[in-house]
This record gives C-alpha cells, sequence and structure tokens, in this order.
C-alpha cells in the first residue's frame, strides 16, 4: 500500500456527453482551455508536451508533460513536475509524478477520477514550494477565477 | 504547562537533540547543505569536492538517515539521498495544496464541458 503523502485522488461528476469530456482532456487545445496552460503540441503516448501556463501570475512558468497513456474514452495519463514554477532553478534532476484520469460513464454524464501520484519521492524542499504557492494566493486566486468566469 | 503537554515538549526536546547531534559534524552539515536546495544526489555526487573519502560520505549518510535528516531512494542502479520531509504534517500540508489546486482546476473543465 502506498503511504497517506504519496497520493491525491479526485472525483467529479460531470454532466456532459463522454465524447466531450474525453476531448476536453486529451485535445492538448482544449485541455490548455480550462487548465489554463498553451500546449504548442498535440498529446502524444511517450512524447513530451510543451506549454506557457496561462494563469495570471504564472505566465512565465512553462509546463512539460510527458504522456503516458491513452486508452480512447477510458483513461489519460501523463507525468509531471507539478511545483516546477521556479525559472532560476533546473528541475530537471527530478522526479516527476503521474496523473491518471479514468472515465466512466454514469447517471448520463461521466464520472471523472483524477488521480495523482508520486508526491513521496519529491524531496522536501519542493515540498515546501507547493504550500507556499498555496499560501500566496494559488488557491484563493483560481477560486475567484472560477467564480468571475461563471458567473458572467 | 499540562502534563500531556510537558511530555510533548520533552518528546520534541528529544527528537532536536538527536537531530542537533547528527547535524554536530562538519561534514554532515556540508551534506545537508547540498541537499537544502531540494535536490537529490548520489553519493558520487555528494563526494564531489569534499575533502574525505566516499566511505566516510557513507557513513555520515547513515548517521543523518538514522536520524530522519534525510532518506535515500533507489533510483535504477544508483541511490540517491534528498532530505527528508520535515514532519508528516508537513507533507500533507503540501498534499492539501495541491488537492485545492485539482478541484480548482476541475470545477473549470466541469464548467468547460458542461456549457
Amino acid at each position: 500500500m502506498s503511504s497517506p503523502t504519496d497520493r491525491v485522488e479526485k472525483q467529479v461528476q460531470l454532466n456532459a456527453p463522454l465524447d466531450r469530456v474525453w476531448r476536453a482532456l486529451t485535445d492538448s487545445k482544449q485541455f490548455g482551455e480550462w487548465f489554463r496552460v498553451n500546449l504548442e503540441g498535440p498529446f502524444v503516448p511517450g512524447e513530451f508536451c510543451r506549454g506557457q501556463i496561462t494563469h495570471p501570475g504564472y505566465e512565465h512558468v512553462t509546463m512539460e508533460v510527458i504522456v503516458g497513456e491513452i486508452k480512447p474514452q477510458t483513461y489519460f495519463s501523463f507525468y509531471w513536475r507539478p511545483y516546477a514554477i521556479d525559472p532560476q532553478v533546473d528541475y530537471s534532476g527530478e522526479e516527476r509524478t503521474l496523473v491518471e484520469f479514468t472515465l466512466e460513464p454514469k447517471a448520463g454524464g461521466v464520472l471523472l477520477q483524477v488521480t495523482e501520484s508520486g508526491f513521496d519521492k519529491i524531496p522536501a524542499g519542493r515540498r515546501d514550494e507547493a504550500f507556499r504557492m498555496n499560501s500566496g494566493g494559488w488557491a484563493a486566486q483560481l477560486n475567484n477565477n472560477i467564480k468571475a468566469y461563471v458567473e458572467k | 504547562m499540562s502534563k500531556s503537554s510537558r511530555h510533548a515538549a520533552a518528546a520534541r526536546l528529544l527528537k532536536s537533540a538527536a537531530l542537533f547531534a547528527a547535524l554536530g559534524d562538519g561534514t554532515r552539515l556540508e551534506i545537508v547543505s547540498k541537499l537544502a536546495d531540494g535536490s537529490q544526489q548520489s553519493i558520487t555526487q555528494l563526494t564531489a569536492g569534499a575533502d574525505v573519502t566516499r566511505q566516510a560520505i557513507t557513513k555520515h549518510l547513515r548517521v543523518l538517515e538514522s536520524a530522519g535528516i534525510v532518506r535515500s531512494a533507489k533510483i535504477g542502479r544508483e541511490t540517491r539521498f534528498a532530505l527528508q520531509p520535515r514532519s508528516l504534517e508537513e507533507a500533507q500540508r503540501a498534499l492539501a495544496a495541491v488537492s485545492q489546486q485539482w478541484d480548482a482546476a476541475l470545477a473549470r473543465l466541469k464548467n468547460f464541458v458542461e456549457n
């Protein structure tokens, strides 16, 4: 069994057709719209995909993922470095976490499960960064943005 | 001070004592400062630039590891050392931050596919 600090698991019921959700996840342009990143190419298994974050305050950050597996309409995964936000730091020697999306048709929509795992391999100093990012207002800012977006 | 908080304070002191003993050595402090940037390094990397042997570095790493200051992980055929998260609590706090970021991202996804 993995340690309690190794993974984050999320579930969300999406009231939209499976195909719509699948494209929102695996079409890198659509992914970028809700994730807020300007990805340069398509998601191809085993290949890198990079882009600039478009989230206010983090535009200097380049996101880089290595695509894992793509099983049509059911599963999509990639590896990335979740806290690699300081342009002065070379993160290239560091471990990545694994992000997995699992789709299951449910109640006329899709039950989406997201799992991010591998945090225990990330060194202490970098974990601190995640916390600083959060206390620095990243989460608060996100919440405000969503509110503004859905209420406009 | 209540009995339980005295116990907790004593436990913290003991833990700090072990920590300070482990850090009360120039070579070990040097190792910790090399890892302070959050990097993971092999014994070879940690020996580079040090004026002691690889065996000595290995011995010091063992002391640091048993004091919970560093931890090792095997990556391929190589063992790498990194600073240990200061506490479980800290690691959980970091994870909570990641968790909130996913909540926010998934709320945006929901809005994106449902509209």
